[in-house]
């Protein structure tokens, strides 16, 4: 078990090298749907001596979720209309794949250095929960198309699963249906509104999302989270 | 009972939707604001024994923002359904963009509105972490279609910016609650389960950096979806953008659920010693928050974002109450119950504005006094109460908090916050008194302007509580508020 589980690690890891180099949103969607797949597989690798059959819907409900459906939402979400289907970024994906490799170190050293008294945690698999986290809060910010807002998410919401999956020997059923539900609810409504700001707007630019902003000219308010005010305390 | 409460809001909203007459929905809509309503107030006289679960229960510190989700909803509802008829009897062009309104089928929306008054009450009844973050992440998810009843491009944008950024905070929030079941993990690999009353029992064997970390994360994570400052940029654009109605309920009920979360993490951080830290971090925020919100409000040219900075100004006040302890706690859970009341009616008047000048600029809206009577009256009313002006309640509120800062022993503080409230008031004053005097927008506003009773008589009820709030606070809520603030370190 613990050789398939490096294995599904690495695998993971490459899925997050491929989302920050590649330039096609219909391949990301599909890499996204891949790494859902991935990620599902790991608490049934972890917890496999003593699988209980509610990991096991768990996991297999995210993955259906994951792998199928998420991917038909976004996919449709962009049929029909005239996108120029590449992910436009702001940061260039050579220099993008430079800081995942920076991402990869970072999240290598906090892993390291977690004061964990779990018994059994392989030590590679927090690390890679950081890197999923990182690399989705980078897609977030560093990229031009509405959509990849939504993979960045996503790919975000994989690191902190592994991390719950790792971590976390005993959460209430109700609460993980919850979590689930409320994220496949999430996507599904962004789907519809992707929907519809590609038909009404015509393109799927969040910088050109601009219509409200406090002062015109002055200083754009930032899309995502904003920089840190230095201020008083 | 605790059941009833989130089940009558959940499943009338499914009834909604197979609802086919439009004056029925409606009459739906408001007989479950009432009940909702009846069944807080008897939560009131008669506090439920027992919880059908572990995971559902209600504290004072929740019965409180149930009460103020509750009494904020009924509000709500009186004048949404007034609305709703005006605006299905008559296509108006719409406001800003010029096209026919194509507004979103009544039935979903109604029912959007009634699920989000049960995501709230869920976020008020949950004692486990867990299940308050699926609620609050639901909250977010239900309201997004409010935001974009108005199907135009500028609340397609907010929608799409409210749902990004606050799922986002809010999966940072889930990382926190992950983080806290480390902490409340031991050495053996059996864990304390994340129901606030164990948490309080145990919390003094939760592992300290953990915790520290989990704090940090719900504070950024709650914290984007309440509106503290660096991670409020969603919620202008949300607030000015939906229907008044509606900012009401996101800026009275739905910013004080996200601060209930905090408050929760807070709580088990305040037990298991370290309440310090927390609260030196949420001064910080606090401080932030206020300093944002004055040099927004400062240069303002729309007035329902002027509102919508004005609640990012007041959870700020909120987190500096709660941060510098003892009676400040008080002040801040009184002046969340104050803050909800004038911030619903300040909207409501300005959805009245919006729908007689069809603007939202500032500098075009002229002698409100004379072209609305009422509404201007209410106007000005909500703006002396908003900037904390005796005899309205937010002044006794903002007074306590200033009283916890001093006595904290930090003047330097005190000054800071005394000179940001006062920036805050001059920014409103200069756009509020100009909309108010003049009489250049007469001909603007020609055709017809009626004041219709429902969108005058639920501010005027809502102001009238402000004030007496601040005349004369009833025993029973001292006496609630005064529980809830033990339950968070102050008195």
């Amino acid at each position: 078990m613990t050789i398939l589980l490096e294995g599904v690690t690495v695998l993971v890891l490459v899925t997050n090298l491929l989302l920050l180099s590649s330039s096609r949103l219909n391949y990301c969607i599909r890499v996204v749907a891949a790494q859902g797949a991935l990620v599902g597989l790991l608490p049934l690798l972890m917890h496999f001596n003593e699988l209980a059959a509610r990991v096991l819907m768990i996991s297999l409900a995210g993955m259906v979720l994951k792998l199928l459906v998420f991917p038909w939402l976004l996919l449709r979400a962009m049929r029909g209309v005239d996108v120029r289907r590449e992910m436009e970024p702001y940061v260039g994906y050579s220099l993008s794949l430079l800081s995942g490799v920076g991402m990869l170190i970072v999240s290598f050293w906090i892993g390291s250095r977690l004061p964990l008294a779990i018994p059994g945690l392989r030590h590679s698999v927090l690390p890679m929960a950081f890197f999923n986290i990182f690399t989705g809060l980078f897609l977030l910010v560093g990229r031009r198309k509405a959509l990849t807002q939504v993979l960045g998410y996503l790919v975000m919401e994989n690191g902190i699963y592994i991390f719950g999956a790792a971590v976390v020997l005993e959460a209430p059923l109700m609460v993980e249906l919850g979590v689930l539900l409320d994220v496949f609810m999430l996507v599904f409504v962004l789907g519809i509104i992707l929907f519809h700001i590609s038909r009404d707007f015509d393109h799927l630019d969040i910088d050109r999302l601009s219509a409200l902003k406090d002062w015109h000219g002055a200083e754009d308010e930032p899309a995502a989270f904003a920089p840190e005010h230095s201020r008083e305390s | 009972m605790l059941i009833a409460l989130f089940m009558t809001p959940a499943l009338a909203g499914l009834l909604a939707l197979i609802v086919h007459r439009d004056s029925l929905r409606r009459a739906l809509l408001l007989a479950v604001a009432f009940c909702h309503l009846t069944l807080t107030a008897a939560v009131w006289l008669k506090p439920p024994v027992s919880s059908p679960s572990e995971f559902l229960g209600l504290d004072p510190l929740g019965l409180l923002f149930l009460s103020i989700v509750s009494l904020l909803f009924v509000f709500s509802a009186v004048y949404a359904a007034g609305y709703l008829k005006r605006v299905s009897d008559s296509t108006q062009p719409d406001i800003l963009q010029g096209t026919f309104f194509a507004r979103s089928a009544e039935a979903v929306f109604t029912c959007c509105l009634l699920e989000f008054l049960a995501t709230m009450t869920l976020v008020t009844l949950s004692q486990h972490f867990g299940l308050l973050w699926v609620a609050v992440e639901a909250t977010t998810l239900v309201s997004a279609p409010l935001i974009y009843f108005h199907r135009s491009l500028r609340s397609l944008e907010a929608t799409w910016k409210y749902l990004i950024l606050c799922s986002v905070g809010i999966a940072i929030a889930l990382l926190g609650n992950f983080f806290l079941a480390v902490a409340a993990t031991d050495h053996g690999g059996r864990g304390v389960p994340l129901v606030l009353r164990h948490l309080l029992a145990h919390a003094g064997e939760l592992h300290t950096q953990w915790l520290k970390a989990a704090f940090l994360l719900f504070l950024v994570g709650y914290g984007t979806k309440m509106g503290l400052a660096p991670m409020h940029s969603w919620l202008p654009d949300a607030h000015s953008e939906s229907p008044s109605f509606v900012s009401m309920l996101l800026s009275g009920a739905l910013l004080n659920c996200a601060f209930l979360g905090l408050l929760r993490i807070f709580q088990v951080c305040d037990a298991a010693g370290q309440g310090q830290f927390a609260r030196d971090l949420l001064v910080l925020f606090g401080f932030i928050s206020l300093a944002t919100a004055a040099v927004f409000i400062l240069r303002q040219s729309e007035y329902k974002r002027m509102l919508a900075y004005s609640s990012v100004e007041h959870m700020g006040i909120l987190s500096l109450g709660v941060g510098f302890g003892g009676v400040g706690v008080f002040g801040a859970l009184l002046h969340s119950v104050n803050h909800s009341l004038t911030k619903g009616m300040l909207f409501l008047v300005a959805g009245n504005l919006l729908s007689a000048y069809r603007t939202r600029n500032i500098g075009e809206v002229r002698g409100v006094l004379h072209v609305l009577p009422y509404s201007g009256a209410l106007w000005l009313a909500g703006f002396l109460a908003i900037t904390g002006t005796p005899p309205f309640g937010l002044f006794i509120s903002e007074f306590t908090i200033l009283r916890s800062v001093v006595s904290a022993g930090s003047l330097l503080a005190a000054a800071i916050y005394l000179a940001l409230l006062g920036m805050i008031f001059a920014g409103m004053a200069a756009s509020v008194l100009n909309m108010a005097q003049g009489n250049a927008g007469l001909e603007r506003a020609s055709d017809a302007i009626s004041e219709p009773a429902s969108s005058v008589i639920p501010p005027l009820l809502l102001g009238a509580l402000t004030l007496m709030l601040g005349l004369y606070c009833p025993a029973a809520l001292t006496e609630k508020l005064q529980q809830a603030a033990r339950l968070l370190g102050g008195f």
